[in-house]
């Protein structure tokens, strides 16, 4: 068995359609526990007060946005050189929530920056590649929209985002590349595993960070296949209206 | 529900919003889904028929 073999629709659709319940339902029980722990169960930082409980939703979607460019780059590379529609259409669905990652870890951002900082933005290396990764999803997004040919979307699409991904990669690194600004270092780093946080906030918040992950995986098998039957639907008119 | 202290509205802003924006991609996905599905096998009946 290879794994281009999932590059067919109906076997992707067959092997989405087993996964899928599994996924929800790990990334609603994690996701769940995660923040409710966080939220009710673990204390206040001495420094930085309950403030310190955003972080169980803005590390875990910051890490989701950008490994869902990274993801979307991967499904790209293959398009472009494989030529499989359904890594094209799994690019185009993993966007949208992508976005939302990237949004909601800018909006966090901005509300636990204000009391902590003083601020809700500043042009620092972190937050201002973010930024542009956010823009660089909707331009994304709107590409898909604005091109009537869906393999010529998807050829300029993927060039988009090998683009885009300098500042996926930028938005991870930032903090290392340039050691200044406001935003603080990675709390977590997974390489090293040389974390600075507490076992106490950690726990809930590696939780929390699993439980996004398998949210974004759930999103992602099931809006590829929501792309895949609207492709087939389009062909079955195209056909039917050259037949008449 | 635990005591948040002068930073209550900045928590509490935090995880409404996330949980709003969420809630509203799982909503719009399913609903996108579900409309996708219907109309395929609507097209897919006036095929066979």
């Amino acid at each position: 068995m290879s794994l281009w073999e999932y590059a067919n629709p109906v076997k992707f659709l067959g092997l989405s359609a087993r996964v899928q319940p599994f996924l929800w339902a790990a990334a609603a029980i994690c996701m769940v526990v995660g923040l409710v722990w966080g939220f009710f169960v673990t204390p206040d930082d001495y420094r930085q007060g309950s403030t310190v409980k955003i972080i169980y939703l803005h590390v875990p979607a910051a890490l989701m946005a950008i490994n869902a460019w990274f993801m979307m780059l991967v499904a790209s590379l293959i398009w472009l050189i494989r030529r499989h529609h359904v890594s094209a259409l799994a690019a185009k669905a993993a966007a949208p929530v992508g976005i939302t990652m990237t949004l909601i870890a800018l909006v966090t951002g901005a509300i636990w920056g204000q009391p902590m900082w003083g601020t809700w933005w500043a042009w620092d290396p972190r937050l201002t590649s973010f930024l542009i990764l956010f823009l660089f999803y909707l331009g994304y997004i709107a590409l898909w929209e604005a091109v009537e040919d869906p393999d010529t979307a998807a050829d300029l699409t993927s060039v988009l985002c090998l683009v885009g991904s300098v500042f996926a990669v930028l938005s991870r690194y930032a903090v290392k590349f340039w050691n200044q600004g406001l935003h603080q270092g990675t709390s977590v780093p997974v390489a090293t595993g040389g974390r600075t946080v507490s076992d106490v906030f950690f726990y809930p918040l590696a939780l929390s960070m699993v439980g996004f992950g398998l949210l974004f995986l759930a999103l992602v098998l099931y809006r590829t296949g929501t792309e895949i039957r609207l492709r087939r639907a389009r062909a079955l008119l195209a056909r039917r209206k050259k037949d008449i | 529900m635990p005591d948040l202290g002068k930073y209550a509205a900045e928590v509490l802003g935090a995880y409404g919003l996330s949980l709003m924006l969420i809630a509203g991609l799982i909503v719009l996905s399913l609903r996108k889904g579900r409309r996708a599905r219907a109309d395929l096998a609507r097209i897919e009946a006036d095929k066979d028929a």
